[in-house]
């Protein structure tokens, strides 16, 4: 970045008339994130953030994230956050490089405020996306060296009144999913687990216990993916977008939310089944 | 050949600082008091969309009153320096007094050097964890800053306002009567009664978990002020 402009007057930069994106002032100033170095694949060298699932539920949208994350065959972290709030209205996952991935959160939040104060008013739900999306787009080069990082996005659209969902893929491509996502690399078996148990109208309470079951066939069957850690009380993030602002669940809700499906796998290891015939599983 | 007029420094500044403050003081008044929970601005602006009350960061707002242009130039800059400060090292490393200090210098130098002085006056106002931690900083169009308390007020017929609030203010309001104290204030200041039409408002409350800035729309300004007209003397 350029030098500080304290304790002197304000650049000329922070005086010129224009934009109202953050991204694009960091530019105009001369300031370099991301520095990018040729030297082959790095994917196994660096950490590495798992698996997130997201879905809409009767009050908005709920996102989900275990708190592993992996570099190789090591975990890296055992309690990382996956999950942050973006904005008072939405919320971000995110899979991939976790270094990366976290700056790239920072900025979209940084990003999502500045727009709020220097228009007066906040960016719609669909701005929001497309905002993360050109940020994404940044991250090319990364993504070539085994860097990606893979953002999931949502949100309460107050415009239409209901919960939604975005996901991304490298290039900057935005795609609007329908009802529930996953990314990450237990995203295959958290999707499966969520096909069965997603119900349009989730009550609060049945929506969080479904998405730790999500995250805990995702660690079932992915080892990068960590299962909730009961002798350290470390249990998935969970946040809430709705109508009336985001909301992160504490761990004493969490720890109760966990201790009961837990509880029910000791019974059915694999969690709830479907009734069908054929005699218990 | 024409012999080129001479004239004294103390005249060019004399002459720049009354054009200033001939320009501020045609424009309403904004009033920024202290109370119980942070720090209350009120301003006469009949404007739903133009503001002269602004978030700048988590625990600081600001306040203006003159051109618009050039206090919209100057907040704009704020909250970029605000959010580059925060974005590159943390939120806790952005400071009331290190934005004042940007403002003074800016508008200090372009006192000097330009052609025409910017006809603002701003406040930069920062809450802390007590009312004795809170900070108002006032700039003036020349670049001189001063360490505010209490209460303060800006723009034109400030001895009128000044005076409502000398007698009404005292420490440890609360947020409705922080509120009337004001509203009272600029009324005497505009020589009428004024209602929620005619003010814009916001508060800076330290209670507010991360953004203590927070808007009082027409709904809120109303509730209050009917209240006060409803409830007895003394109340």
């Amino acid at each position: 970045m350029t030098s500080d402009p304290m304790p002197g007057r304000f650049a000329a930069a922070y005086l010129a008339p224009g934009t109202a994106s953050f991204a694009d002032f960091l530019t105009s100033t001369g300031y370099h994130g991301a520095v990018s170095a040729s030297v082959g694949d790095l994917s196994h060298s660096v950490p590495h953030g798992t698996t997130i699932v997201a879905f809409t539920y009767r009050d908005g949208v709920i996102m989900a994230g275990d708190r592993r994350a992996t570099m190789g065959n090591l975990i890296a972290q055992r309690d990382i956050e996956k999950v942050f709030p973006a904005d008072e209205h939405s919320v971000i996952g995110i899979a991939g490089a976790a270094g990366l991935a976290v700056e790239l959160v920072r900025l979209f939040q940084v990003e999502l405020e500045h727009y709020e104060k220097i228009e007066g008013v906040p960016l719609s739900l669909d701005g929001k996306a497309n905002r993360l999306a050109t940020l994404l787009r940044s991250n090319l080069g990364f993504a070539m060296q085994g860097l990606a990082v893979v953002p999931l996005f949502g949100g309460y659209d107050l415009h239409r009144a209901r919960g939604r969902i975005f996901s991304y893929d490298v290039t900057g491509g935005r795609y609007e999913e329908h009802e529930h996502f996953a990314v990450g690399s237990g995203s295959v078996f958290a999707r499966g687990s969520l096909k069965k148990l997603y119900r349009p109208q989730l009550s609060e309470t049945d929506a969080i216990t479904a998405a730790i079951e999500a995250l805990y066939d995702a660690a079932d069957d992915d080892s990068a993916t960590g299962g909730p850690d009961m002798n350290r009380r470390i249990f998935p993030v969970v946040a809430l977008a709705t109508a009336d602002g985001v909301t992160i669940i504490d761990t004493d809700r969490m720890g109760n939310a966990v201790d009961e499906v837990v509880a029910a796998r000791r019974t059915r290891p694999d969690g709830p089944a479907a009734n069908l015939s054929g005699g218990a599983p | 050949m024409s012999v080129p007029f001479y004239v004294s420094p103390e005249q060019i500044i004399k002459d720049k600082a009354d054009f200033a403050r001939k320009g501020i003081s045609r424009g309403r008044s904004v009033v920024v008091l202290q109370y119980a929970d942070g720090v209350i601005f009120v301003a006469e602006n009949p404007s739903r969309a133009l503001h002269k009350i602004s978030e700048i960061y988590d625990r600081i707002g600001f306040a203006a009153v003159g051109k618009y242009n050039e206090f919209e130039n100057l907040r704009v800059a704020g909250v970029r320096l605000a959010d580059m400060r925060g974005y590159a090292y943390d939120r806790l490393d952005v400071t009331g007094r290190s934005l004042a200090n940007a403002y003074a210098q800016t508008l200090g130098t372009i006192f000097t050097d330009a052609a025409k002085p910017y006809e603002v006056e701003i406040v930069v106002a920062e809450v802390g964890g007590t009312a004795d931690d809170d900070q108002i900083y006032r700039l003036t169009f020349d670049g001189s800053v001063a360490d505010e308390h209490s209460y303060l007020a800006m723009g034109g017929q400030t001895d009128a306002i000044l005076e409502v609030l000398e007698a009404q203010w005292r420490e440890g309001l609360k947020l409705a009567e922080g509120v009337r104290v004001g509203v009272a204030a600029l009324s005497a200041g505009a020589d009428r009664a004024l209602d929620a039409a005619d003010l814009e408002a916001a508060v800076l409350d330290r209670t507010r978990p991360r953004r203590a800035f927070r808007r009082l729309g027409p709904a809120d300004l109303t509730e209050i002020l009917v209240a006060s007209s409803a409830s007895p003397p003394g109340d």
